[in-house]
């Protein structure tokens, strides 16, 4: 999977690649799409195909990890984009969530389509976004974490209060809908399978998930990702070339909240309840735990770091439970080893995952070169 | 009237604990310009060691002080190992380690001490005084609270005011290259800054279990109140830490007698939206320079 989605992150680099083309790099340059959307879409294709394989050849319990994956994936896309493009920090992303899943549950017992409700989701909780992100546009580093960690803490108590319509401590049951007939027979034509539950969901998630990769690198690549990486570098010269800060890190955490509103609503589907212990604050620095390790400002390391999420925590709680801790203690395994993650990632590879290996590999293809055909050639 | 007076009693009793807990978010912050998320984490950890000394030894003081110990060798521990390497000028950088430190001791608390809620005996009675023959919310607890509060920040503007090391911990703070110029010992101040604010936030942490249930996430919420009391007074003065915590005590415990228990979350979120946009120095910074 590491291929594919390579270019996207080079995109930056491809000029000087192409200026001394190697035999496979010239051949590579030719085939690869100019134009940036059609370079992403290409890659959605790979990605979609990606997906139908996976949720082909595996089982009912890995369909159901991959669904919780997608939500894990979509949220921590929209924190990278945050964090890693705008430098702003956000605590509130699990309490932004939560606003998506709940509006998921109210929205669905009332016969709304699936797909319409996600929608909703995303809207409503990018309403509430711009009202987060303009008091958090004037806010810094610390400030701004404090404030939005201050919002995830007060979130989840408005649930509890307003418990007639919002369910309380039990929380909100969310119905979950039965896949469609025509999709069925499509998975049934496609590989033979039955189409579960789980891997409806599945299917869901991560359509919805790749769509908003897509929409996130094209947003990334514009004009309007460059203002974000400026106003993050240096606010001073930024404000010189024109730009306002303010509306633009507005504009940040409005999509940002969009993205953590619609994984809310997957979430909804998929756990089928919104409940208040659900989106604890643990939520919002595990999303920030994913987004570190797989290196800030990278899609393709928000994927990663949402496989952590998704995978690590039965591997360490078996590991605990094999060496004799009772189950709540294995639980809390899990927690143990993100904020191990994340200090360790920011002492020691402060770009994560796809920074460090990106890092490696710029060392190693601007390095004096003998045979430049042999290492393009491994590409 | 008098739920009116009992309230603001609850408040105050409260506030004291908010404000130990934003003095050593305050005493951090000027020390290195880092807020501690961890601060509550690492309070709830030595707040278990101390539960385990109280409930083999009996005596509550005999716990307290070894959470103060544990307070200071664990804030100079995290110093030492963690927060140098993070660097200068890595803002982000330094709030991520701390949150980091934040889950990983709230999850190791856990795994060590059980995630079940136990109580903590409280240092005297939890009966109101009576004024008059009416009961008032004002415990010997209380006054306990209160007092080793007022103890703790009169010691630390003496430190500050009076001493040669309070003097050099200023200088660092102030300007870490110069002071290393004329002979400070800038890194071992540091440590020490550290270890000072987390022996603070180890007697906030028993303070507020003490008389009432701990758990590994007891401090959650006061982690936030101590962060709106030290923004509302101002990150960089102890004693707007202080009003502050107090100020914020007395604000939820209206809220919580008024409104809401649920609410108070919320409150607090209110408070510092207000602070921030009105005010960001707080109220009690002197300078409002803004660093580029």
């Amino acid at each position: 999977m590491a291929t594919p989605v390579r270019p996207t992150e080079k995109a930056g680099s491809a000029p000087r690649s192409g200026r001394e083309p190697g035999r496979w790099a010239g051949l590579a340059a030719r085939l690869r799409p100019r134009a940036t959307f059609a370079r992403h879409a290409l890659l959605a294709l790979v990605a979609l195909v990606v997906v139908v394989l996976l949720l082909e050849l595996t089982g009912p319990f890995r369909n159901s990890q991959f669904a919780t994956m997608s939500y894990y994936a979509i949220a921590a896309a929209g924190l990278t984009v945050l964090t890693g493009l705008n430098g702003q920090i956000s605590l509130g992303h699990g309490a932004l969530m939560a606003v998506g899943a709940y509006t998921a549950g109210l929205l669905l017992p009332a016969g709304i389509p699936l797909l319409v409700v996600l929608v909703i989701a995303a809207g409503v909780t990018a309403v509430v976004g711009v009202i987060v992100g303009a008091a958090a546009s004037r806010l810094k580093g610390p400030y701004l974490a404090g404030a939005t960690l201050a919002f995830a803490v007060a979130v989840p108590g408005l649930a509890i209060h307003f418990d007639e319509a919002l369910g309380g401590e039990q929380g909100l049951a969310v119905p979950s809908p039965r896949a469609p007939e025509w999709f069925a027979d499509a998975v049934y034509f496609l590989s033979a399978n039955e189409t579960s539950s789980a891997k409806y969901l599945a299917y869901v998630g991560w359509t919805v998930a790749i769509v908003a990769f897509l929409l996130l690198a094209n947003l990334a690549a514009s004009r309007i990702g460059r203002i974000w990486r400026a106003v993050r570098d240096d606010e001073v010269a930024a404000e010189l070339a024109g730009i306002r800060l303010s509306p633009v890190r507005v504009l940040a955490f409005t999509v940002s909240a969009a993205c953590a509103g619609l994984a809310g609503g997957v979430l909804g589907v998929v756990v089928r309840l919104a409940a208040p212990t659900g989106f604890t604050i643990v939520l919002s620095i595990s999303l920030l735990t994913a987004v570190v390790l797989g290196g800030l400002g990278s899609l393709f390391g928000a994927v990663l770091g949402s496989a952590l999420l998704v995978f690590l925590p039965p591997a360490v709680t078996n590991l605990g439970a094999s060496a004799g801790l009772s189950d709540v203690q294995s639980a809390q395994l899990a927690p143990f080893v993100y904020g191990a993650v994340l200090i360790l990632v920011i002492l020691l590879a402060p770009g994560g995952v796809v920074g460090t290996v990106r890092a490696r590999w710029h060392a190693r293809t601007t390095a004096p070169a003998e045979a430049p055909e042999e290492r393009t050639g491994r590409s | 009237m008098l739920q009116f007076v009992n309230t603001l009693l609850t408040g105050l009793g409260q506030g004291a604990v908010y404000a130990a807990f934003a003095l050593a978010l305050v005493l951090i912050w000027r020390a290195t310009r880092v807020v501690n998320f961890a601060q509550g984490a690492m309070a709830a950890f030595t707040t278990y060691l101390a539960l385990l000394v109280v409930e083999s030894t009996g005596s509550w003081w005999v716990g307290l002080l070894v959470a103060l110990a544990c307070g200071l060798v664990l804030g100079a521990g995290v110093e030492r190992v963690v927060v140098r390497r993070v660097g200068p000028h890595n803002e982000l950088g330094a709030v991520i380690v701390t949150l980091g430190l934040f889950v990983a001791l709230q999850a190791l608390a856990s795994i060590l001490f059980g995630a079940q809620f136990r109580s903590f005996p409280a240092p005297a009675g939890l009966e109101g005084f009576s004024v008059g023959g009416v009961t008032v919310a004002l415990t010997p607890s209380m006054l306990i609270t209160i007092g080793a509060v007022a103890v703790v920040l009169l010691g630390l503007v003496a430190l500050f005011r009076f001493t040669d090391v309070g003097l050099r911990m200023r200088a660092s703070a102030f300007d870490g290259e110069v002071a290393r110029l004329l002979g400070v010992p800038v890194g071992r101040m540091l440590t020490l800054g550290w270890a000072l604010a987390a022996l603070v936030g180890s007697l906030a942490g028993v303070l507020i279990a003490s008389g009432s249930l701990v758990w590994p996430a007891y401090m959650d919420t006061v982690i936030v109140n101590g962060f709106v009391a030290a923004v509302l007074g101002g990150l960089d003065s102890p004693g707007g830490a202080v009003v502050g915590g107090l100020a914020m005590g007395v604000i939820l415990a209206l809220v919580t007698g008024y409104v809401g228990a649920d609410l108070v979350p919320l409150a607090a979120l209110a408070v510092l939206v207000a602070v921030l946009l009105v005010r960001p120095q707080g109220l009690f910074a002197r300078t409002a320079a803004r660093r580029v």
